[in-house]
């Protein structure tokens, strides 16, 4: 099973629905013993990162310590800002520093949000992306980017005037600044192997 | 490369999807629900619902739609029409909208722009502006609200201009003057918009060709295209559109 975290915020149904969709148990929750049990977590986020990061509160300590047991975690969108350090979205916040390096903003010069499908490319073989070939577009709504310290860590950019990281790994540790929860079919297939990682795992 | 939009609008009333002309004259165009999953399976990059009655009794119907959407479409939709609180927005969010869009609610109190985004960040908060020419000013357009129903003084690009500020993450722009007609966008509305924001335009009203959706884009600088009247009822398909525009060299997701 895996765990939603419910943290009073923006849009965390889709997931819910998206995980639903693909035949694989799901719960939406804020309990933490019911976060310690799943097989794996999703940390969603619609929401500008301080307020999520206030909404998150005490449940930022239960899901370091479950990532580092070595359950599967997934950040989606401000949900993955938040594995990192810091965020200056709105004033400067603190985040989860499950993965090294800072939140900032999309630089000036082009429109801004990056809003709508971007062509996401990544090496062939990496987990997250099973079945999808090179390159995918996904759905992308964001005025901040997280820029990894760890090279490593970057498993997948996309092109906007600058690279933008589009998706993360280190170890358990994932984290898609899209949403695969409303990018159709590619999306629903980076949820699928998300949750195939889960099982394999446990 | 990000791609241009393509974003079948839905406007519902009663539970059904109606299209009209100019604001105005009502044609039934089926079931929300079904039809957004349709447009979803054929292609489309996003959805747009907008409530045209905005009642009390409505609001409920639109949030009950907004969950059985939600379960059945997985690419991001915005809901629009007659929500005034911060509350209204965090219900449909957490309903399963993807973005939601204010307009009369924001011309009577521009902070609820900012409240909005420093919440649930810019990139859910989008500014519904309809447009429609001004007769004593040449080259400019005025903010109409309450459905298009009352003309007020403000002037569409400053307002625009403001909302950004403000905290807007995307507008939602549509000429009342074309809506419905199917002879082309206001270009002229949509370039004097997306020269002055730097934030996404939504360029609505008067789609009748393919040529029109490539004007829009390529004339009047806008991010994405809003349709109704030639896709509803089945003048042409997303995957059509989307293959005219990527052969005349605009970046689409196909």
């Amino acid at each position: 099973m895996i765990a939603v975290i419910d943290y009073n915020i923006g849009n965390v149904k889709s997931v819910c629905n998206a995980f639903r969709h693909i035949g694989c148990k799901v719960v939406l929750s804020k309990d933490k013993q019911v976060i310690r049990s799943a097989s794996g977590l999703i940390l969603p986020g619609v929401a500008a990162f301080g307020y999520a990061v206030n909404a998150l509160g005490s449940l930022a300590d239960v899901i370091k310590e479950v990532a580092l047991q070595g359950k599967p975690l997934l950040g989606i969108c401000v949900g993955y800002q938040m594995l990192f350090e810091t965020s200056s979205e709105y004033g400067l916040h603190k985040g989860l520093g499950l993965i090294s390096g800072n939140v900032v903003a999309i630089p000036q010069g082009r429109v801004v949000p990056h809003m709508g499908w971007n062509l996401v490319k990544f090496p062939q073989g990496m987990d997250l992306f099973k079945g999808l070939g090179d390159e995918k577009h996904f759905y992308f709504a964001h005025s901040f980017h997280a820029e990894p310290k760890d090279d490593e860590a970057k498993i997948a950019y996309t092109e906007y005037g600058l690279d933008i990281v589009a998706s993360v790994q280190k170890a358990n540790i994932y984290g898609t600044q899209f949403h695969p929860e409303k990018s159709s079919r590619a999306g629903l297939q980076v949820l699928q192997n998300f949750y195939n990682i889960c099982k394999r795992v446990s | 490369m990000l791609t241009r939009r393509i974003i079948p609008c839905l406007d519902v009333k009663d539970n059904r999807v109606v299209k009209g002309v100019n604001f105005l004259n009502l044609r039934d165009a089926g079931d929300p629900v079904e039809l957004g999953a349709r447009y979803s399976d054929e292609g489309a990059d996003e959805l747009v619902f907008l409530d045209i009655t905005a009642t009390i009794r409505s609001r409920k119907t639109i949030v009950d739609l907004v969950r059985k959407v939600a379960e059945n479409v997985f690419i991001p939709f915005t809901v629009g029409g007659g929500i005034r609180t911060v509350e209204q927005i965090d219900e449909l969010l957490r309903s399963g909208a993807e973005k939601v869009s204010v307009n009369t609610a924001a011309v009577d109190n521009p902070d609820l722009l900012a409240e909005a985004a420093q919440r649930f960040g810019n990139q859910c908060v989008v500014l519904a502006i309809d447009a429609r020419k001004s007769k004593e000013r040449k080259g400019h357009w005025q903010v109409c609200v309450k459905a298009g129903s009352e003309p007020t003084d403000i002037d569409v690009v400053e307002w625009a201009v403001q909302a950004e500020k403000l905290g807007a993450g995307e507008i939602l722009l549509t000429s009342m003057d074309a809506d419905g007609t199917k002879a082309g966008y206001d270009n002229e509305l949509n370039k004097a918009v997306t020269e002055a924001v730097n934030i996404p335009v939504i360029a609505s009203g008067g789609a009748g060709t393919l040529e029109h959706l490539y004007d829009a884009i390529i004339d009047g600088g806008a991010d994405a295209v809003l349709m109704a009247s030639i896709t509803h009822f089945g003048n042409y398909g997303i995957r059509q559109i989307k293959e005219h525009l990527r052969d005349r060299g605009v970046p689409v997701n196909l």
